[in-house]
């Protein structure tokens, strides 16, 4: 009895101790943020006098600063077209590999082999090897960069291989033939049973892949920057790069306008955060 | 699914698709590789088969292999510390403490914001908040900018890597530690076994499948470390801090030698794709059921 006692405390202990470690490592990780936040506030004088001083030490403390960024970086524009670019991508890459891995799963054949094979090795190619060529297709050749459109496309065609692998596993494991076998039976066309059957049967592994793909779209900054760089095209990562060459040296702003581009995700993580997390780690383990 | 009119399923499920895929990453892979053989310069007509030449030139472009040689210094330093810092926290979050979500949530945040973001974010903690912590401190490990010191950059770059990537991992290695199952874990401290010795034999070897995603996604990416690069130092102070895939970006979008560039993106995949090989294959090997 009395050794249990002892066990007990030193692990409450060692518990108590743990936490104090993961707080002081927690408020490193959260550290940068802490001061986008604080600075953000603040004009360039007091930035660059004293980084550190919190709000109620300054006296000009306004919202200026975003109100700038909000202008400057044409914020409204960019994430309109961040917003657009990522929605549709996502909806046609789930919509696109749902139903070609739906075919190879249930047909059988020397294509469907031969794609889902090419599929799974082409996941280990870097992006990098694919770029310089890839402009000089659709840039050269076919002339159609410059379009959010064809960002959309790419985006579509480079997360084909990722999301079919995930959903070929998923129909593979948890759609029963017999459904399909069923619902023919009842005069569904194979349209009608993928659509009304299928489909929404799917919804777990569709939200685990709306999750990592619209995070990577949404994020990406290589292949849209060689796909678009008309002003009014660009998506918030291109318009923050442009505005960061701009106004480096203006703080205050610089420190409200990165603010503003995450804000946005934020909320959605606040909102979604057991998704996301549950999403990431399924996807990461299969 | 099988029926008579399976043609008209191909065209309707299978071919969209395939297009896309096919179309984004088939055929500019094997365009790619045609590239290589050609001096084209991104701008003119007519390209000129020139071999193997474009090879030659790999070889003997020496800011090339100082750049790879920088990104495997990197990709070491960067994988040894986001995998030891993030099992390490996992296993800390997995001890039954309060607030293990609210730690795991906001050990994730800085994955769900863009490399460049996180570059500008971090080049301002660098260049002001350090220098001004500098400046009232007198210590000298903060008296200038990291960002515009050689070695110190480097070290930039890793830090912000590892505070970005290991967040990720932590995730992983929680799931892999709630799924060891309490029996083993209780048989071994029935027989004995405890503290390191349950680490190293026990616990360890559950693990291995987890540490073998986070072996394979910490090496993926820093080998194909871009965006962080490009915000936080832009491969300066006098390249370096210029990773492999900026170098060859360089060469091929500013330099204008597309065929060499390509030629050094291929070499690039190739090392990656034998690397990542041999570690998925060596830790699968270590891996061992409950």
């Amino acid at each position: 009895m009395k050794q249990t006692n002892v066990g007990g405390s030193r692990r409450k202990m060692m518990n108590a101790l743990a936490i104090a470690v993961l707080v002081i490592i927690f408020i490193g990780y959260m550290f940068p943020f802490l001061m986008v936040v604080i600075n953000s506030l603040k004009q360039k004088r007091d930035i660059i006098k004293s980084p550190f001083s919190w709000l109620f030490t300054i006296k000009g403390l306004s919202f200026d600063n975003f109100v700038k960024a909000f202008v400057q970086m044409d914020f409204l524009n960019a994430f309109k077209n961040s917003l657009l670019v990522t929605v549709s991508a996502t909806v046609l890459v789930t919509l696109l590999a749902a139903m070609l891995a739906y075919y190879i799963v249930r047909n059988k054949n020397k294509i469907s082999d031969f794609t889902f094979a090419l599929m799974v090795a082409s996941m280990i190619i870097p992006f990098q090897a694919i770029m310089i060529p890839l402009v000089s297709i659709y840039g050269g050749t076919l002339h159609v960069l410059e379009h959010r459109l064809t960002l959309i496309f790419m985006h579509t065609g480079f997360s084909m291989a990722m999301s079919v692998f995930m959903f070929h596993g998923f129909i593979k494991g948890n759609i029963p033939i017999a459904l399909e076998e069923a619902s023919c039976i009842d005069g569904c066309s194979h349209a009608q049973t993928f659509f009304l059957i299928v489909f929404p049967l799917l919804k777990p592994i569709i939200s685990t892949m709306v999750i990592l793909n619209s995070l990577a779209f949404w994020n990406d900054f290589l292949l849209p920057s060689l796909v678009l760089s008309k002003k009014e095209l660009l998506t918030l990562p291109l318009s923050t790069y442009s505005f960061y060459g701009t106004y480096s040296a203006d703080y205050g702003t610089i420190m409200a306008g990165l603010l503003l581009c995450v804000i946005p995700i934020l909320i959605l993580y606040v909102v979604l955060q057991k998704q996301i997390i549950g999403g990431v780690v399924a996807g990461a383990v299969k | 699914m099988k029926s008579k009119n399976s043609g008209k399923d191909f065209c309707m499920f299978g071919l969209p698709g395939m297009f896309c895929f096919f179309a984004v990453v088939i055929i500019p892979f094997v365009y790619g590789v045609y590239l290589t053989l050609t001096d084209w310069d991104g701008v003119s007509s007519t390209k000129n088969f020139i071999g193997l030449r474009n090879f030659a030139g790999v070889v003997r472009d020496s800011q090339f292999w100082s750049s790879l040689i920088l990104t495997f210094e990197y990709v070491i330093v960067v994988v040894v510390l986001v995998n030891v810092m993030a099992f390490a926290i996992a296993y800390l979050l997995t001890r039954g403490i309060k607030g293990q979500n609210f730690f795991r949530a906001g050990f994730f945040t800085p994955n769900l914001i863009g490399g460049i973001v996180l570059g500008y974010i971090w080049q301002f903690v660098f260049s002001r908040a350090f220098v001004s912590v500098g400046e009232s401190t007198g210590w000298s490990l903060f008296g200038i900018s990291w960002l515009s010191t050689p070695g110190k950059a480097f070290a930039a770059l890793v830090l912000v890597t590892v505070w970005q990537l290991s967040g990720y991992m932590i995730l992983i290695y929680v799931a892999g530690f709630m799924g060891l199952s309490e029996d083993v874990m209780e048989a071994a401290s029935i027989d004995g076994a405890s503290g390191w010795k349950k680490m190293t034999n026990i616990v360890m070897p559950l693990m291995m499948s987890s540490i073998t995603i986070c072996l394979f996604l910490t090496l993926s990416r820093a080998f194909m470390v871009y965006d962080v690069n490009l915000s936080l130092t832009a491969g300066g102070p006098y390249g370096t801090t210029e990773m492999a895939a900026m170098h060859v970006y360089e060469k091929a979008f500013t330099s204008r030698a597309f065929g060499l560039g390509q030629a050094e993106a291929f070499v690039l995949f190739i090392v990656v794709a034998c690397i990542s090989g041999l570690q998925v294959y060596f830790t699968k090997k270590q891996e061992v059921e409950a």
